[in-house]
């Protein structure tokens, strides 16, 4: 997925853009009103994260000639004003969503995720791997016929282990993923959702494999 | 007013006497509690059918009737106006005038057209013409006298025939007289030429109508001048011997008034009796009422009927009196 | 508002007192001068009358044979005739010898072409006298003949009592149309007033325009004064709105990057205590985070509820579009949001402040519910309008049901859990906003239910 980023604050910015690569996003980097337009006219772009406050003018004034320049790219808006007084200004602009600084990364993706799956087509992001379909969009994993809604948690567990597989994670690592900071959750927890996703994963060439004291790993068994 | 002073003391001891009066009646009611004493001058017979009536309407009062010359029940009432409780007369102007002097009472309670009462205490009653009345016998053969120029035709054409057979009243005596005189010599000069003729004639003076009528009933007379014809027609027992000529030129009507003293004894019951009267004249029942009701004031009889009003007082006056009787006696004695 | 201001005697009552009063004294006054003017001209009358009735009698007066002789006319008397009958005395008098009358009249002294005019008491009556005399001249003496002529006023005072009546009619009609007048004055002055007063009540509480309808001159100071005050609150409010946003943003963006540097460490940290530290961080951001914005959205819901925006509103869809905004975060902790609403229900209230309530009672159900729960939502129309947010979670203490909705009480079971504790109050506050009220109860089987009566 390539998004665009249009946010003035650099250390945000950063942290914005090292999170999302992470997960396997390419991001770029507007600093201003000026560049995004740039950006906008010359790139093709997935998700546009769209600040308010740009220190060149209001991110809604963007949004307006974007969306009246026949541009349907979808477009989260950041705000860190007051929640009463922006939602609706921006959603009656075209904003396809909105999310108050600051922001559990969890919720961004969660968020970025409903938004694509509902604008966009899902030839785009099927992964195929080991006899495995998998929809990261819908939550759809087939296996052979078979085919299971994953939950989300089991999504994005998935998720990630798809991503790289043959990699170790930690059962921390994977818990940050899945839990936010007010779960309060014992690492454990975890073992439920490797559990079900093994289950999901039966008829498949696909194994999660458990090292003992260092974590998981998915294999593709050949 | 001297005048009137002396008379009433020249008349005093007469009062005190019965004979004073004409005629006198009383008519008694059994449950009587009270006497109202009507001082009047006009006939017992014409009134007797009216107290008669009110009478049988208001059980407990009797009724004393007194009669006398207009001129003399002035003087009566004037003098003793607490012993009197109505006064009754047709003579306008010196009821006015007793009105005007405060001797009568004002009655709130009496309803009578303006023109027919007096500041609420002098009440009008009958409406009275005065007529030339004739003996038929004298003018056998001839025309009879329309209007005072005609009987004043009438007399120098035949004066053989009328001298001595004229009579009126004598001013000096009557009221009824004197106010007919000083209302027609207000109206014209035809006045005084009739008297002038009638005085060349040897007139006959009368002090009352009671005793003109009967002159002229028994031929003594045979032309009574300013005598009240429906009067006239009720005394005559032979109403075919008379013609009553109400005079074309100008008729003079009187019109009978009544009032009741300031002093009365019976107040309540006198006001009663002019409310019986008023309603007697307008209902006009046969045989109770003989006297002419109040005429409607329109168009002739209008401008006929003396006016109640304070001018009536000015013949009253002693210097205007003075003259006019001079001016009378200079036409009609003619020594 | 306006029952703490203590009021002076109102203006239209004021004014209409001044109007009428006036009213009033001038009709008084229009009454008594119509009288006595009328009085004047009615006696003038009369005099004149009488006078010219003591005229003709002494014109009448004339000395024959050395006599004196006053044959007056009839007329004389007869131009005395009144509607009232009213009573004649006269008396005539040569030199100082009675000649003819009224002897008992007093009678003035009088010099030649002289006439005196009296008002005395005769015969218990009040009677207008009127005294005249005239000199005659005979062959050899001159002698002088003086006319008293009485009348008494009932036709006066009967004329001056229908003027009365009818000068206290016309001073009580021009008192009628003053008043009325005054009445209409005052209303249609006092209407000015009001006009402006409606249209500063008419206006919803976001609108600080200044006034444009033309206004009578007078009251140009006023609204001048109100423009300008409107106009400096206006700008006083953008400015503090401006602060708040600008304060969120000056907060909220630094916390922002904190917390993503704090996640992002998070992933490369493996040291059991490190992690801890870097929870407890992120933690401390997201309450405060949530708690700044908690107290800003109660602040803009107070001030909203004070100056209450009705407009209607479908709850079915305003909560509809609220479950599909949640949806995501629902799901990152495997939650399900049911909507069990009625097709349409239609009410009047503040969209705004509605949606805040219904977030927070969500918010809280989404917080306290544990993984892969359930929340039901349910919006009725019949038989009361209301939304209620069940969760599955371990419901309310059952001692503090009263107390929670009070500012900044946090349930005790709520320990492990990011909350200012604000979201109730919110929910209440709109509730008792709109008549409404905030009822929350324990499911028997299990979980809270907060339920939006309104």
């Amino acid at each position: 997925m390539k998004f665009l980023l249009v946010e003035d604050n650099q250390e945000l910015a950063d942290a914005i853009s090292s999170r999302m690569r992470l997960d396997g996003h390419v991001i770029e980097h507007a600093a201003n009103l000026a560049d995004a337009k740039a950006f906008v006219d010359v790139g093709e772009y997935d998700l546009i994260l769209l600040d308010i406050m740009l220190p060149d003018g209001d991110g809604r004034d963007f949004l307006k000639a974007h969306r009246a320049s026949n541009h349907d790219t979808p477009v989260i808006v950041l705000t860190a004003r007051s929640q009463v007084s922006d939602r609706i200004g921006s959603l009656d602009l075209g904003a396809d969503d909105y999310l108050t600084k600051p922001f559990d990364h969890a919720e961004l993706e969660a968020r970025c995720r409903a938004v694509l799956r509902r604008k966009t087509g899902k030839t785009k992001t099927i992964i195929e791997l080991g006899g495995v379909v998998f929809d990261p969009l819908a939550g759809r994993l087939s296996v052979n016929t078979e085919t299971v809604n994953l939950r989300n948690r089991e999504l994005r567990l998935f998720e990630l282990l798809v991503n790289s597989p043959g990699q170790v994670f930690s059962k921390q690592k994977l818990s940050d993923r899945l839990f936010s900071y007010d779960d309060d959750v014992s690492e454990n927890a975890i073992e439920v959702y490797i559990g079900r996703l093994r289950k999901h994963l039966e008829n498949s060439r696909l194994k999660i494999v458990t090292l003992r004291g260092l974590g998981y790993r998915l294999d593709h068994v050949l | 007013m001297r005048i009137i002073v002396t008379l009433v003391i020249w008349m005093l001891p007469q009062l005190v006497l019965a004979q004073a009066w004409e005629d006198r009646r009383v008519f008694e009611n059994e449950s009587a509690e009270q006497t109202l004493r009507i001082i009047s001058s006009t006939d017992t017979a014409l009134f007797a059918p009216i107290i008669e009536d009110f009478l049988s309407k208001n059980t407990g009062v009797s009724v004393e009737y007194l009669v006398n010359g207009t001129a003399k029940i002035d003087q009566i009432f004037r003098a003793d106006p607490d012993k009197f409780d109505l006064l009754i007369s047709s003579a306008m102007d010196l009821q006015l005038k007793t009105a005007n002097d405060g001797l009568a009472l004002r009655l709130s309670d009496v309803a009578h057209p303006s023109w027919a009462q007096w500041r609420q205490s002098l009440f009008a009653f009958t409406s009275e013409p005065a007529a030339i009345v004739v003996n038929k016998a004298a003018f056998a053969d001839h025309q009879l006298p329309r209007s005072r120029q005609e009987l004043i035709e009438v007399l120098r054409a035949r004066p053989d025939v009328f001298r001595g057979r004229v009579g009126t009243y004598d001013v000096r005596q009557s009221g009824l007289g004197y106010l007919f005189a000083t209302q027609d010599a207000r109206a014209s000069e035809t006045f005084w030429r009739l008297m002038e003729v009638m005085g060349a004639l040897d007139i006959r003076l009368y002090c009352c109508s009671g005793d003109m009528i009967d002159d002229l009933s028994d031929g003594t007379i045979a032309v009574a001048y300013n005598v009240l014809g429906s009067y006239a027609s009720v005394r005559v027992e032979n109403e075919d011997q008379i013609e009553v000529i109400l005079p074309s030129d100008f008729p003079t009507t009187m019109m009978r008034t009544a009032l009741v003293s300031n002093d009365a004894p019976h107040p309540k019951a006198a006001t009663e009796f002019v409310q019986h009267l008023i309603r007697l004249q307008s209902d006009h029942p046969k045989g109770v009422f003989l006297l002419p009701s109040l005429k409607t004031q329109d168009s002739d009889v209008d401008r006929a009927t003396i006016p109640l009003e304070p001018a009536l007082m000015t013949f009253l006056d002693n210097l205007k009196r003075r003259r006019f009787i001079e001016e009378w006696e200079n036409a009609v004695i003619q020594k | 508002m306006s029952s703490d201001l203590s009021t002076s005697v109102s203006l239209r009552n004021r004014l209409v007192l001044i109007l009428i009063g006036g009213a009033a004294i001038l009709a008084l006054l229009l009454f008594f001068a119509i009288r006595n003017y009328a009085t004047q001209v009615a006696q003038q009358g009369q005099d004149n009358i009488i006078s010219a009735s003591v005229t003709s009698i002494l014109d009448a007066a004339a000395i024959r044979d050395g006599i004196v002789e006053v044959d007056f006319p009839y007329a004389s008397f007869s131009m005395l005739s009144t509607a009232f009958d009213d009573q004649i005395f006269y008396a005539i008098y040569q030199d100082d010898i009675f000649l003819s009358g009224y002897e008992r009249l007093a009678i003035a002294r009088v010099a030649a072409r002289e006439t005196d005019f009296k008002t005395v008491d005769y015969l218990g009556s009040q009677v207008r006298v009127v005294t005249a005399s005239r000199t005659l001249i005979g062959k050899d003496k001159r002698t002088q003949v003086r006319v008293a002529l009485a009348q008494t006023q009932d036709a006066l005072s009967g004329t001056l009592t229908q003027i009365s009546r009818n000068a206290a009619v016309f001073g009580a009609s021009f008192f009628a149309l003053a008043t009325l007048l005054s009445f209409w004055a005052t209303s249609n002055t006092i209407g000015q007033l009001n006009r402006l007063t409606n249209s500063v009540t008419r206006r919803g509480p976001q609108d600080l325009s200044p006034f444009h309808k033309p206004v009578p001159s007078e009251m140009l100071p006023l609204v001048t004064s109100l423009n300008s005050l409107m106009s400096r609150l206006d700008h006083s409010l953008k400015q503090s709105e401006d602060f708040i946003a600008e304060a969120a943003h000056r907060v909220r963006t630094p916390l922002a990057t904190v917390r993503s540097y704090a996640e992002a460490t998070l992933q490369r940290v493996d040291k059991e205590e490190n992690r801890q530290a870097m929870r407890s961080m992120v933690r401390a951001i997201d309450e405060s985070s949530r708690a700044a914005g908690q107290l800003l959205d109660h602040a803009m819901i107070t001030f909203r509820a004070d100056h209450l925006e009705l407009q209607d509103v479908d709850l079915s869809a305003l909560v509809h579009d609220l479950v599909e905004r949640l949806k995501p975060i629902a799901e990152m902790k495997d939650l399900t949001l049911r909507l069990h609403s009625d097709t349409q229900v239609p009410y009047k209230g503040d969209a705004i402040l509605l949606q805040n309530a219904v977030r927070n009672l969500l918010d809280n159900a989404l917080k306290y519910s544990p993984s892969e729960g359930v929340i039901d939502i349910q919006v009725t129309a019949k038989p009361n309008i209301e939304i209620r947010v069940y969760d599955s979670g371990k419901g309310f203490p059952k001692d503090e049901l009263d107390t929670l909705a009070t500012r900044f009480k946090r349930g005790l079971n709520a320990e492990g859990t990011i909350g200012s504790g604000l979201g109730l109050t919110i929910a209440m506050d709109v509730a008792v906003a709109h008549k409404g009220m905030l009822r929350l109860s324990n499911k028997a089987e299990g979980g809270a239910c907060a339920s939006l009566l309104l």
